[in-house]
């Protein structure tokens, strides 16, 4: 048996070693009881608040083209929650806290971030416990603003509204908000001090040399997809971590045994996203922002999608395809992706098979993966891009960021003149599963886009499912809401007289 | 010369205009750099123990025995220890003794703690504190989880209250029914999580003569003091409680961080070891109470203008399991059910039913928020019945004047309100929000638009400040001056992101002449002033103020006097100014030096101050006398925009005026009238609180599913001003309390709502509207309206 192999990245600009042993430790723990670095706050351990705002950076060109990450200095930098990050997702990456803006130290006040000066002069932080988590996101809204103008001079500042966006993932309970987006705007017309990044990127290209962690029977991050695949072919039952974004809440919250682990975020292959003539191939370690900003590129109808789902830390973390793995019936990731016609491939060993995304989900948190298979990525065919098509993402939630649907759909519909040729109206909320409403489908093909046509999906869409009542919503509600969408899609693409969105909806907004 | 009856020092009045200042945050470097110091934040002592509480997994039910062996063996495990291992009082009820510390023979709501375990490491203690379900015995009894059920079934913690007042031959219910119009309805009010970011959490660390330190995140440190001495048989003077600071606390740590400081300090009494007890977001969620949610039935009679001219309101507050601060809670929301408002003939019911629910506790506003919202939901049913704006029926309503003639300025309490500015007011911000302009393009734009509705809405604020009981009224502060000039203050209030410490570091330099940079304030800790009040009641910087300004006054007048005799000039021509001493013929001497003076003289630099508020009486049988030393007042505007196809909404534009009497820092103050509209707003919309309707579980236990407002729920037309006004009241620089008031600024919201949901039905429908208005209520309610039409 091989030796076990240490977790090795950067901190406070130093390499630190960690032993792999307690996998799920998470990176909130290691700072706040193992280094005293308690700058970085626990508000609730589940990736909801944003207190534990950290920074983790990487190679730039680990990353997808088109990333999300902000990208300086060679580096490609994320906010992450700490609280629900396990420690060997760290490996040959850097981890910046809030300790790494500025000294701060009352015996030598440096000069601030300009996120933090710009937070004090604003008059951002009250009871300051959120305040390091929003200076971190802050931190990097500037750094990505900054490098976009060292490339570009003439690029603007996200506007207020994108700044909130930015800001979706941390709460703040005191202050009400404006004097923080008040900040972020002043602090976008600093040009410094930046992040501490110089000779970060020699020191991450030194780190790749040193073995991926592993120790047998308890974790293994594999680098390339051969060894994962086999790993995954010989340990079946142990468990594939992406994000941690919701197996951390197993840990943190459950207290639940995981296993052993396979960390698949270092496997190269999984990082891309390929762009065919005819689909977009986004590989399972590829983060939600950047899989939902290469989605929305294509169709940009499901902007309102991307800016909803999760808060930043959680997309920077999770990935798309551990949202379809996961199988959540709740999730929004199946519903646009089943509307949009999208397949999984899947991989056992050398084995290599495709499944429709619809097809994926058995029951109720039961999925079609046999023993030792796994997502690899999943294709979404550019079909629907074509004419005729129309697609539409809709969620439905009671707060409008970073809330889990009681409702969300994605429709796909083709019309060919006035007749719906084809449908795919997909629900998340409504059943064990995520799937397609099939009667109502029926009720559109071969009908003429009509009023009438409307009315007796939305009968039989009535019939498709039989929701529950939970803390979310009600079964009535579900019913009424799932109405309303496909009243929304009717009234937004109808023939005559199409309805604007923008008088269809209260929270559109264009892409920045 | 008597101390006690100081005139404001000379200084004042050409010093650095310190006082009124919007100077940051005393704390916003700290809180910017991640150095602040919350508890969990504080360095652990050697040999820190680690503690967690196993809960009842049932809402109901008799404990018939615990698997103690079961849990001690448990790798990391240290001990375990419950109700009976408590040496003293199994009690943290701040005002009826009914609350436990750890449940003895029965659980009386799910989550109720049962058992602490003390480990090694907080993770193997939560471990173990999760086998609650499987190692504690309990036998089900019947769970009452339905607050009008309770009622109907007589079942209530304490006695419930009745405040009435006539002038009609038959009483309030004659002039309602001898009124022109008559209407009756019923309002849902849900509760709040108060939801500071940072949870409960204590540390107590063992002494060498057998007492005990803890450090708690609390806005009581003297009650978290008396009952962990309670529990533990000990001397309050051998328990000292410190908090720095919290993150956050909103009244959740008023009374019920009491119950985590006393497991902390029992599990460090009995094993001689520091024990710390951080709790978990969920377990916060299930343990401890939070803002009350109301029923209310109501009967109202008025004319054709839409006055008021009797209303009968029956309101049942959501105490929970136990009493807690409900008394006074309900008291609050009786004594804002008036709100702005003259009610001549006036019966107002409140009762507390008992749950098998978390025992609610105080929250901004402690009941006040409530009441005053059931009055303006029925202003808004008078003024939509007769097809008025329900500004135009609010200002009908107002308070009067005593200068007016019309005696229409006594509350139904009995209180007379002297300084009444709700018109003006108003008035004010009706005119820059242009309200009436809005209210036009707002039914404009709803007659052209089918799907989405706009909604429009000016509410008031009059919010009474003081305690509702009379001797938390009082406070104490130490001005200590040291011998280089600098000078630390000490006070009885605590700093939960108010900038409480701010505001008296503001007074305190500005007695003394001083820049704000020589003066620190520390921390709260019981062993200095001793008997605080929480701080909570907005009162903080009232109380507070006042007391370091007396101690202040009293350094300054001995300084003044050695100053005096070295120039040979009366003391009250001595003036103290931007860190110089300066007499009346040009002689000068740096701050510093005169303390070296008065040392060498031996002169004493430090002082105590006290400050009790004058003038208030309070009669709790009779629900009636002068609970408050003066009123704030606010408005906001709000608009809103609905979706009537999915009950889906977003705020438009908001805009505050509020009234802090002359600011003593209008950043700060601004950043609570902000605060605290946002949360009002989030209560009454997105913040909605789920019980399993047979478990009696909380669902909505973390941030997950209990949703508070995000940077997107505030809208980019924002604007906040502070009304120019100052206190009639002798209050500290005749500033205001900030603290509550403008939470109830976020009323307007919920009111636009309605006013939206109005829309989709026929001129003159009552939208029948709960709170918190979530996507899937506004929905009900459209229904319900056009069903009606």
């Amino acid at each position: 048996m091989p030796a076990p192999t240490p977790i090795r990245f950067l901190f406070r600009g130093q390499p630190v070693e960690v032993p792999t042993d307690t996998p799920t430790r998470t990176v909130l723990q290691w700072l706040r009881e193992d280094r005293q670095a308690c700058g970085t706050k626990e508000g609730c351990a589940e990736g909801d608040c944003g207190a534990c705002t950290v920074l983790v950076a990487e190679l730039a060109e680990a990353l997808p083209s088109a990333s999300q990450a902000v990208l300086s200095a060679g580096v490609a930098l994320r906010p992450v929650n700490a609280c629900i990050r396990f420690l060997p997702s760290l490996h040959g990456k850097a981890l910046l806290t809030v300790e790494d803006l500025a000294d701060g130290s009352p015996a030598a006040p440096g000069p601030l971030h300009p996120a933090q000066q710009a937070l004090l002069d604003c008059h951002g932080a009250q009871c300051g416990f959120c305040t390091p988590g929003f200076v971190m996101t802050l931190a990097a809204v500037h750094e990505a603003h900054q490098a976009h103008q060292d490339r570009d001079p003439t690029a603007c500042a996200p506007n207020r509204g994108a700044l909130a966006d930015a800001l979706s993932g941390n709460l703040c309970r005191c202050t009400g908000y404006r004097p923080i987006l008040d900040a972020a705007q002043q602090m976008l017309a600093q040009t410094g001090p930046r992040l501490p990044l110089a000779g970060l990127r020699d020191q991450l290209l030194a780190l790749q040399a040193a073995p991926a962690p592993s120790v047998d029977g308890c974790v293994h991050a594999p680098r390339d997809l051969a060894t994962l695949a086999r790993l995954r072919a010989d340990k079946p039952e142990a468990r594939l971590v992406a994000g941690a974004t919701d197996v951390g809440l197993w840990v943190t919250k459950q207290m639940r045994p995981l296993g052993e682990l396979i960390f698949l975020g270092d496997v190269a292959e999984l990082r891309h996203i390929e762009a065919t003539a005819t689909a977009l191939r986004i590989g399972a370690a590829v983060t939600l922002e950047d899989a939902w900003a290469a989605l929305v590129a294509r169709w940009p109808a499901l902007h309102e999608m991307h800016r909803r789902f999760a808060g930043p830390p959680v997309r920077h973390a999770g990935t798309l395809v551990g949202n379809l793995a996961n199988g959540s019936p709740i999730g929004d990731g199946p519903p646009v992706l089943i509307a949009l016609g999208a397949e999984l491939w899947l991989r056992r060993g050398e084995v290599q098979r495709r499944l429709p995304l619809q097809d994926f989900y058995l029951d109720y948190m039961k999925n079609a993966l046999q023993p030792g298979e796994f997502v690899e990525a999943v294709e979404v065919p550019l079909q629907t891009l074509g004419a005729g098509w129309l697609t539409q993402a809709h969620k439905i939630s009671k707060r409008l960021d970073c809330d889990i649907s009681a409702v969300s759909a994605g429709f796909a519909l083709r019309l060919d003149g006035d007749r719906v040729a084809e449908a795919r109206l997909a629900y998340g909320g409504l059943a064990a599963t995520v799937r397609r409403a099939s009667g109502a489908e029926a009720a559109l093909i071969g009908q003429p886009w009509t009023e009438a046509a409307l009315r007796a999906a939305q009968a039989a869409l009535a019939r498709d499912y039989t929701p529950l009542t939970d803390l979310r919503a009600s079964a009535d509600y579900r019913r009424a809401t799932a109405a309303a969408l496909l009243e929304r899609l009717w009234l937004s693409t109808r023939p005559h007289e199409p309805v604007p969105l923008e008088q269809l909806r209260v929270d559109l907004r264009t892409p920045a | 010369m008597d101390l006690k009856d100081l005139p404001p020092s000379p200084a004042a009045a050409d010093a650095t205009p310190v006082v009124g200042a919007p100077l940051p945050h005393e704390s916003a470097r700290l809180h910017v750099t991640g150095r602040a110091a919350y508890t969990d934040d504080l360095p652990e002592p050697a040999g820190t123990l680690h503690a967690a509480l196993g809960l009842s997994p049932l809402a109901h039910g008799r404990i018939e025995g615990l698997d103690l062996a079961r849990l001690t063996a448990l790798p990391g495990v240290v001990a375990v220890f419950t109700a009976a291992d408590i040496p003293g009082e199994n009690n943290v009820g701040p005002i009826v003794h009914d609350d436990t510390i750890l449940a003895r023979d029965t659980v009386s709501y799910l989550g109720q703690p049962v058992f602490a375990v003390i480990a090694r490491t907080r993770d193997a203690a939560r471990r173990a504190a999760a086998l609650a379900k499987e190692v504690l015995q309990l036998s089900p009894l019947p769970a009452q989880l339905d607050l009008r059920a309770a009622h109907a079934a007589g079942q209530h913690v304490v006695p419930s209250m009745h405040l009435s007042r006539s002038s009609h031959p038959g009483g309030v219910a004659g002039a309602i029914a001898a009124a022109p119009h008559r209407l009756q309805g019923r309002f849902s009010l849900g509760g709040q999580e108060q939801f500071y970011l940072e949870g409960q959490i204590s540390l107590a660390v063992p002494q060498d003569d057998g007492g005990l330190k803890v450090f708690c995140s609390t806005q009581h440190p003297s009650e978290m003091q008396a009952l962990i001495a309670h529990a533990l048989h000990l001397g309050n003077h051998a328990v000292q409680v410190e908090c720095r600071r919290m993150g956050g606390g909103f009244g959740g740590k008023e009374s019920q961080s009491a119950l985590f400081a006393c497991v902390a300090a029992l599990a460090a009494r009995h094993l001689g070891r520091p024990v710390k007890l951080r709790l978990d977001r969920d377990d916060d969620f299930l343990i401890t109470g939070r803002r009350h949610g109301f029923e209310f039935d109501w009967d109202v009679g008025f004319d054709e203008a839409g006055r008021v001219l009797g209303v009968e309101v029956t309101m049942l507050g959501q105490a929970g399991h136990s009493a807690d601060l409900s008394p006074p809670v309900l008291t609050r929301a009786i004594c804002h059910f008036d709100n702005a408002y003259w009610l001549p003939d006036v019966a107002i019911h409140g009762h507390l039913p008992r749950t098998h629910t978390q025992s609610n506790t105080a929250f901004r506003g402690f009941g006040g928020p409530q009441g005053a919202l059931a009055i303006e939901v029925i202003l808004d049913d008078i003024a939509r019945h007769l097809g008025q704006d329900p500004f135009a029926v609010r200002q009908a309503n107002w308070y009067g004047t005593a200068e007016d003639g019309h005696n229409r300025h006594i509350t139904p309490y009995l209180q007379v309100v002297e300084d009444n500015i709700i018109d003006p007011l108003t008035q004010a911000l009706a005119r820059d929000a242009r309200y009436a302009e809005r209210r036009a393009a707002v039914q404009a734009f709803n007659v052209g638009s089918p799907w989405l509705k706009k909604g429009l809405a000016l509410s008031p604020v009059k919010f009474g400040i003081s305690f509702n009981v009379n001797h938390f009224n009082q406070a104490g502060a130490l001005v200590h001056v040291y011998l280089d000039g600098t000078v630390l203050v000490n006070h009885g209030g605590t700093e939960m992101g108010q900038g409480l410490n701010t505001k008296v570091a503001q007074v305190v330099a500005h007695e003394l002449g001083l820049p704000l940079a020589q003066v620190r304030v520390s921390a709260t800790d019981t062993s200095k002033v001793a008997n605080t009040s929480a701080t909570a009641a907005s009162t903080g910087a009232d109380l507070n103020g006042k007391a370091a300004q007396d101690a202040a006054r009293q350094v300054w007048a001995r300084l003044a006097g050695v100053a005096a005799q070295a120039w040979g000039v009366e003391p009250d021509t001595v003036r103290f100014a931007a860190g110089q001493v300066l007499g009346p013929e040009g002689q000068q001497m740096a701050f510093g030096a005169l303390v070296q003076q008065a040392y060498v003289a031996r002169v004493q630099l430090w002082s105590d101050g006290y400050y009790a508020t004058p003038g208030l009486h309070w009669d709790r049988e009779t629900l009636t006398g002068k609970p408050f030393f003066y009123f704030a007042y606010g408005a906001a505007v709000a608009e809103v925009l609905l979706d009537t196809l999915t009950g889906e909404w977003k705020l438009l534009q908001a805009d505050l005026l509020h009234d802090v009497g002359q600011s003593l820092n209008p950043a700060l103050d601004i950043g609570q009238v902000e605060g605290g509209f946002v949360q009002g707003m989030g209560w009454l919309t997105s913040e909605e609180l789920v019980w399993h309707p047979q478990s009696g579980k909380l669902l909505t236990h973390a941030p997950s599913t209990y949703k508070i407002p995000t940077a997107n729920d505030v809208p980019e037309a924002f604007t906040t001003r502070l009304f120019e006004n100052a206190n009639v009241a002798d209050s500290i620089h005749r500033s205001k309390a900030v603290g509550e008031p403008p939470l109830l600024l976020g009323f307007s919201v919920f009111l636009a709502l309605r006013d939206a949901v109005a829309a989709c039905g026929q001129p003159g429908c009552l939208p029948p509207l709960r709170a918190p208005a979530t996507p899937e209520a506004l929905l009900a309610a459209i229904q319900a309206v056009r069903q009606a039409s």
